[in-house]
C-alpha cells in the first residue's frame, strides 16, 4: 500500500472500473473509513447502472434498414464514387465494438485493386464502347502508328497490339480510356458476324504479375491477367470458353514482344 | 459499432427518429471522409463526428425554440412503459439527465453508458482530460441532487408520484 492520497479522480475511476487492482484496493479501504464519501460515490455507481439499464436496450434493437451499410454503399456505387474507402470504413463500423459484424458475410464490395479491378474496368469499357455504332474507337486500325504513339505517351509504356486475325477477329482500332487507376488503352476487335471484343491494358500497381483468371459481369465475360507490371483483360459477349483461347493467344503475343 | 452509435444518439436527442437521422448522417460522413481521418482510434473519431452532429442539431433546435416536456422525453426513451421498480428508477434517471447541461450530459453518457476511457472521452469532445474529470464530477453530483431532492416526489407527473 502506498501513501498516495486518494483523489476525486481516483474515486470516479473506481466507480467506472478503471483502476488497477492495487489502487482499487486502496480506494476501497479509504471508502470503508469515510462513509460520507462512500455514500456519495455509491449513488454515482447506482446512476451508472441505471443509465446503462435505460440505454442498453437501444443497442439491442434491430438496426433499421436505412442504417444498413449495404444499402448505403449500394447507393454510393450508383454514383460511381471510388470505393476502396467504403470497405475500410465498413470494416471498422461493423467490427469495432464487437457487434453487428454478421452483416459482413453478404456484403458485396466491388474489387478496387489489382486484376479484379482491371477486369471490371474492361467490362465497363466494353459496355460503353462495344455497342457504339457511330464511333466505337477514336483511332482506327489504319492509323496504328498514331494509336501506339498516343497510348505510349498516356500510359507510359509502348503497348503491343495483338493480332487475332487467325481467329477471325480484326483490329478495329482503339482509344485511351480513363480508369480509377489512370489511363488505359482499349483495343476493339470484330469478326465477320459483327461480334466485338474489347481488350483493356494498363500499368498495374497491385498484382504486377498474376495468372489468368476468368471473370464475368452481367452478360459480359472475360479473362484477365498481369505480367511485368502490365495488366490485360479481354472481354466480350461470348462464352468464357470461347474467349479463353483468344486470351491465351494475346498473352503469348505480348510475352513474345517483351 | 452502429448499435453503440444509435444508443449514444438516443441518449443525446430524445426522439428515436431524430437520433437515427443523426446516426445516418454520421455514417455518410464516416464513409466519405474516411481518407481524411488523422486519428488512430477509429472509435473515438466516429463518436466525435456523431457528437458534433448532435450538438449542432440540438443548438439549432434550441434556436428555433423547440421544447419537449421532460416527462414526454422520458416516456419516449423507454422502450416499454415502466412497470417494475427498476424501470421507474431508470425512467427517473433518464428524465433527470435531461436537466443537465449538454456538456455534462454527454460526458456522463460517454463514460457510464459507452464505457469509453477518460482519455477517449477527451478525444471525442476535443477537451483536456482534466476538463472531462471536472465535468464528470459536476454531472454526477448534479444528477444526485436531482434524484435525491425531496421535492421530487411531489412534482406533478413524476413517475414516483404516478404509482402512488
Amino acid at each position: 500500500m502506498t501513501d498516495r492520497p486518494i483523489t476525486e479522480d481516483d474515486l470516479h475511476a473506481y466507480v467506472d472500473g478503471r483502476l488497477d487492482a492495487a489502487r482499487s484496493e486502496e480506494v476501497s479501504a479509504y471508502l470503508d473509513k469515510h462513509p460520507d464519501v462512500a455514500n456519495r460515490f455509491g449513488s454515482y455507481s447506482v446512476q451508472r447502472t441505471l443509465l446503462q439499464g435505460a440505454f442498453d436496450p437501444v443497442a439491442g434493437e434491430p438496426v433499421p434498414s436505412r442504417l444498413n451499410l449495404n444499402h448505403m454503399i449500394a447507393t454510393r456505387r450508383q454514383n460511381r464514387v471510388s470505393s476502396w474507402r467504403f470497405l475500410a470504413a465498413a470494416v471498422v463500423l461493423l467490427f469495432a465494438g464487437g457487434s453487428g459484424g454478421w452483416y459482413m458475410h453478404d456484403m458485396m464490395v466491388p474489387p478496387t485493386e489489382g486484376v479484379a479491378a482491371l477486369a471490371r474496368e474492361a467490362s465497363d469499357s466494353f459496355a460503353t464502347y462495344a455497342g457504339d455504332r457511330t464511333r466505337p474507337v477514336e483511332l482506327r486500325a489504319d492509323n496504328m502508328v498514331e494509336l501506339v504513339g498516343w497510348a505510349t505517351e498516356r500510359i507510359g509504356r509502348k503497348p503491343v497490339l495483338p493480332d487475332l486475325s487467325k481467329s477471325g477477329y480484326r483490329l478495329m482500332g482503339g482509344r485511351v480510356v480513363s480508369t480509377p487507376h489512370g489511363a488505359g488503352l482499349m483495343l476493339m476487335y470484330d469478326n465477320d458476324h459483327g461480334t466485338r471484343l474489347v481488350m483493356l491494358t494498363r500499368p498495374m500497381a497491385v498484382d504486377q504479375t498474376r495468372t489468368m483468371t476468368p471473370h464475368s459481369q452481367g452478360k459480359v465475360d472475360g479473362w484477365a491477367w498481369a505480367s511485368n507490371g502490365m495488366g490485360y483483360s479481354l472481354v466480350g459477349s461470348l462464352p468464357s470458353e470461347a474467349l479463353h483461347p483468344l486470351a491465351d493467344d494475346i498473352r503469348r503475343q505480348v510475352q513474345g514482344e517483351a | 459499432m452502429i448499435p453503440a452509435l444509435r444508443r449514444y444518439a438516443r441518449g443525446l436527442v430524445h426522439d428515436a427518429v431524430a437520433a437515427d437521422d443523426l446516426v445516418q448522417d454520421c455514417l455518410e460522413r464516416v464513409i466519405s471522409h474516411w481518407h481524411r481521418r488523422r486519428n488512430d482510434d477509429a472509435r473515438t473519431w466516429v463518436f466525435a463526428i456523431l457528437h458534433n452532429l448532435a450538438v449542432n442539431r440540438l443548438r439549432q433546435a434550441a434556436r428555433r425554440g423547440q421544447h419537449v416536456a421532460i416527462e414526454e422525453i422520458a416516456d419516449d426513451l423507454m422502450a416499454h412503459p415502466p412497470t417494475q421498480e427498476d424501470d421507474l428508477a431508470r425512467a427517473d434517471v433518464v428524465s433527470a439527465i435531461q436537466q443537465l447541461s449538454e456538456e455534462q450530459h454527454s460526458v456522463l453518457l460517454l463514460v457510464a453508458v459507452e464505457d469509453l476511457s477518460y482519455a477517449q472521452v477527451a478525444e471525442v469532445l476535443a477537451i483536456p482530460v482534466g476538463t472531462v474529470m471536472s465535468r464528470l464530477s459536476r454531472a454526477r453530483e448534479r444528477l444526485r441532487q436531482i434524484l435525491e431532492s425531496p421535492a421530487r416526489d411531489a412534482r406533478p407527473g413524476s413517475h414516483l408520484r404516478r404509482v402512488k
